[in-house]
């Protein structure tokens, strides 16, 4: 129930005054609520659940899970 | 990069697993509380990668299964009323109520819909002014904005015919109501994250303080569940209780700002009966009443309800974390996906099914 997952906001459109997102799945794109992420546009990553961005992905955050490995010297091929 | 596959990355996993093998000296029992955790656990297989001291136990997070068997009865008569359109989650159309499921409510004639999203049942209401459209809106936190902003822009564009039978659930209460059974054996939790994307983390630091209990903030994916795992292992090797949040990318400690306005404007905290568990004070959401014309609860009159659960069934200790599906005499054989005996069998997040779609089942007698 709690499922959602990751997507690339592609194009920022309105609906109904609200504000939505083109958002791109693996090919598959889905239009999805904006309103609790006002501040994400076109390139950034959104966690989509029920039709609705919950969150923005944080891109530092995110690098930091692979730089801990490298600088714990774990094999590159890690790197995303 | 599209922050999921790597996050599935075998390597990366296996670092976790070497590290996680250096911290453990002793047993330990650990709670997963998202139903969504529980199947990425079985479908990866890190049960059986981690080391035997550690015991993974499945939580209540699992919406579909903690709903009240008398919301599910209500659902069932007002999907039954003349000119109702019901519109509902897939997952909940088979769950058992006391004498049906939402799917032979709609054999029977009844108009039930699967939709994706709520705005899709306020759009079913906004294209059939003439029906009366009723969302069937279960779930945790991180569900109820959703349902909340539908309810905002129905009163906002005044869709008259939209109504919501509400029955959404909290995750800190529910943790709460299990650290205090006498029967408990939870050490520390893999806290829900997307629960956390939308309230932050401030609960959870509650709790750990208040039953020192670790909780690492933890994601769905098998780097993201590792991650959770060693915080919390290395945190009960060394006696401390903190809430540590391993899912960085997504859950900020103050949560989704907006969504919790949505929250507060559209619902008030009320007790709530967590179907396999009981009554947990202040553990749920009902409409408030600025918004009672479009609580279905309010505007469908369905009579008395009696409940009668169809049969013995021991989710409610699985849900607790006390027994494991495979514990269960009726699993796999008299309970399948095919012929739940429970919610727990039903939901793609249950933990019965995740056991039986994931190969953990009993075979010629030997236990799971």
């Amino acid at each position: 129930m709690c499922l959602a997952v990751p997507g690339e906001v592609v194009e920022v459109i309105e609906r109904h005054g609200m504000r939505f997102g083109r958002v791109q799945f693996a090919g598959v794109v889905r239009e999805v609520c904006l309103e609790y992420e006002p501040a994400a546009g076109c390139g950034d990553f959104v966690l989509v659940h029920v039709g609705f961005a919950i969150a923005t992905i944080d891109r530092e955050e995110a690098a930091r899970t692979w730089t801990l490995l490298r600088e714990l010297g774990q094999p590159e091929e890690v790197d995303p | 990069m599209n922050y999921l596959d790597e996050y599935r990355d075998a390597k990366a996993c296996a670092i976790r697993l070497g590290w996680i093998r250096e911290a453990v000296t002793r047993p330990h029992v650990i709670m997963e509380v998202c139903g969504g955790q529980t199947h990425a656990i079985l479908r990866y297989g890190l049960d059986r990668m981690l080391p035997r001291e550690l015991e993974l136990v499945h939580g209540p997070g699992c919406p579909v299964c903690v709903t009240a068997l008398e919301t599910i009865d209500r659902a069932h008569a007002i999907a039954a009323t003349p000119g109702v359109l019901f519109a509902s989650f897939g997952d909940m159309l088979r769950v058992p109520g006391s004498r049906t499921d939402l799917l032979a409510s709609r054999a029977r004639g009844a108009d039930v819909r699967v939709v994706y999203s709520p705005l899709d049942a306020l759009e079913l209401a906004r294209a059939n002014p003439d029906r009366r459209v009723v969302f069937f809106a279960i779930g945790f936190e991180t569900t109820a904005p959703a349902n909340a902003m539908a309810l905002i822009q129905a009163r906002r564009g005044r869709v008259d015919n939209f109504s919501m039978l509400a029955s959404h659930v909290l995750v800190p209460p529910a943790i709460a109501s299990i650290l205090q059974s006498p029967d408990n054996r939870v050490e520390a939790f893999l806290g829900p994250g997307h629960v956390c994307a939308i309230t932050g983390i401030g609960a959870y630091e509650s709790l750990a303080a208040r039953f020192h209990v670790p909780i690492a903030i933890t994601g769905f994916e098998p780097v993201d569940l590792l991650d959770g795992v060693l915080a919390v292992v290395r945190q009960l090797e060394r006696g401390t209780a903190t809430v540590e949040n391993v899912y960085r990318r997504t859950v900020s400690a103050d949560g989704n700002r907006a969504a919790c306005a949505a929250l507060a404007e559209v619902f008030d905290v009320t007790a709530r009966s967590w179907r396999g568990i009981g009554a947990i004070p202040r553990s749920g959401y009902r409409i408030n009443e600025a918004y009672r014309a479009h609580d279905a609860e309010r505007v469908f009159d369905v009579g008395e309800i009696v409940t009668r659960e169809p049969e013995a069934c021991v989710s409610g200790l699985v849900l607790r974390g006390v027994k494991k599906p495979s514990d269960c005499p009726a699993f796999g054989n008299r309970c399948t996906p095919q012929t739940p005996l429970g919610a727990t069998m039903v939901s793609a997040e249950g933990a019965c099914a995740a056991y039986y779609q994931h190969g953990r089942r009993p075979r010629d007698g030997e236990p799971a």
